[in-house]
């Protein structure tokens, strides 16, 4: 083998440089899932648990063209067929009523920044 | 069992019926449907339009009654109800302002005994909901656009700020965020019930369409002690089919083709 001297060195440094997240947080605590304070005084959401965790950004968007555009101010369970109204601030927040014990847990931990409250007025701990 | 072509020909044509039939079956019924799940349902309905049936929401403004504490009034609740910013300068927001006669009327000034005699005097002007809407067909992502119930809407997380509506607005009821609105509204003045604007987004009176939805009458007309009417222009017993019938009423600008329907009592 010709310079193996240097290409093992460089394939070295690539290794190190490659894994560098990896041996970088060695040490440092493992990812927790954030911590929601749920609502006291409500026991269901408008859908099911898991079925919000995944898709809540997809119900909010279909929501807004609706309500606005279409003017359909309502939103029916799938399952149990309750009626909801479509709003953030009057049925979403009614609950979660502190969007930084809620929302912004997640989101914060996740690093994304929904835009909806440049607009929609939070109830507290708003900037 | 065997298979002919007679057979085959004939599974055919009745599946082709079928197909035909069906779906024109089960979209009579959804919308039957439809129509029994209250008024806001109604509304958006492809039967209602702003031309012969379905609601026509319009107001008619009594110029003879209105006073400035009246205007003043009808000002606040709008503006405190929908997070209007209060900024005293050229870059100001309004949804409903005073103005005088000789702004409002410019080309029927000529008229002899009804606007002529008080050029000066005041009435409000707010959006129009125009029945042929400039600013509607100006706008480049349907942003802007109109309800069949007459109601020129704004859908604010779609509006890209280019202006083309003010532009278009004969009437200059839009208004532009030049700055953040938030820096000008104190946490305590906020309501939660209406979202506020971010920078670089149009606004202007919706007519209350959320309160509508309610079943409720706009803002301004609540506190305007009868000096405002409102209701269903293809109604014949609505409040301002009523007093239209009696009154001489004018719209600002007809000779635009617009079509307004905010009318004032003169």
């Amino acid at each position: 083998m010709y310079d193996g001297g240097k290409i093992i060195a460089g394939l070295a440094v690539f290794v190190l440089l490659f894994t560098f997240p990896f041996w970088y947080n060695i040490g440092n605590a493992a990812y927790t899932k954030p911590k929601l304070e749920l609502p006291k005084d409500a026991k269901e959401c408008v859908e099911k648990t898991e079925w919000m965790r995944a898709e809540h950004m997809q119900l909010l968007n279909e929501w807004r063209d609706e309500a606005i555009r279409e003017g359909h101010h309502t939103y029916k369970n799938m399952v149990t067929g309750k009626v909801y109204k479509k709003s953030l601030t009057k049925t979403c927040l009614k609950c979660h009523a502190q969007k930084d014990k809620f929302c912004d847990r997640c989101h914060e931990s996740l690093s994304v920044h929904p835009y909806c409250w440049d607009c929609h007025v939070a109830p507290k701990g708003d900037k | 069992m065997k298979s002919t072509r007679r057979k085959f020909i004939k599974i055919a044509g009745m599946s082709a019926l079928g197909w035909s039939l069906c779906p024109a079956l089960f979209n009579g019924s959804s919308r039957a449907a439809g129509h029994n799940e209250g008024h806001s349902e109604e509304h958006s309905g492809s039967s209602a339009n702003a031309h012969g049936h379905g609601v026509r929401w319009a107001m008619a403004i009594d110029t003879a009654r209105m006073t400035d504490e009246i205007m003043q009034k009808c000002i606040e609740a709008c503006h405190s109800a929908h997070n209007v910013p209060h900024i005293n300068n050229k870059q100001e927001i309004k949804w409903i302002w005073p103005e005088t006669f000789h702004h409002l009327f410019p080309g029927q000034m000529n008229d002899h005994f009804h606007t002529n005699e008080f050029p000066e005097r005041k009435a409000l002007a707010l959006c129009n909901h125009c029945d042929n809407p400039p600013c509607v067909r100006v706008c480049p992502t349907k942003a802007t656009f109109k309800r069949p119930d007459g109601i020129v809407m704004m859908d604010f997380h779609r509006c890209v700020g280019c202006r083309y509506c003010m532009a278009a607005c004969p009437y200059g009821s839009r208004s532009f965020n030049f700055a953040d609105p938030r820096k000008y509204l104190k946490e305590s003045e906020r309501t939660l019930e209406f979202p506020t604007r971010t920078k670089g987004v149009v606004e202007k009176c919706l007519f209350c369409y959320e309160r509508l939805a309610e079943g409720k009458q706009p803002y301004c007309v609540e506190v305007s002690e009868g000096t405002i009417y409102f209701g269903d222009l293809n109604d014949p017993h609505s409040d301002v089919r009523k007093v239209l019938k009696e009154r001489y009423a004018i719209r600002r600008k007809p000779e635009l083709g617009t079509s307004p329907c905010v009318y004032y009592l003169i």
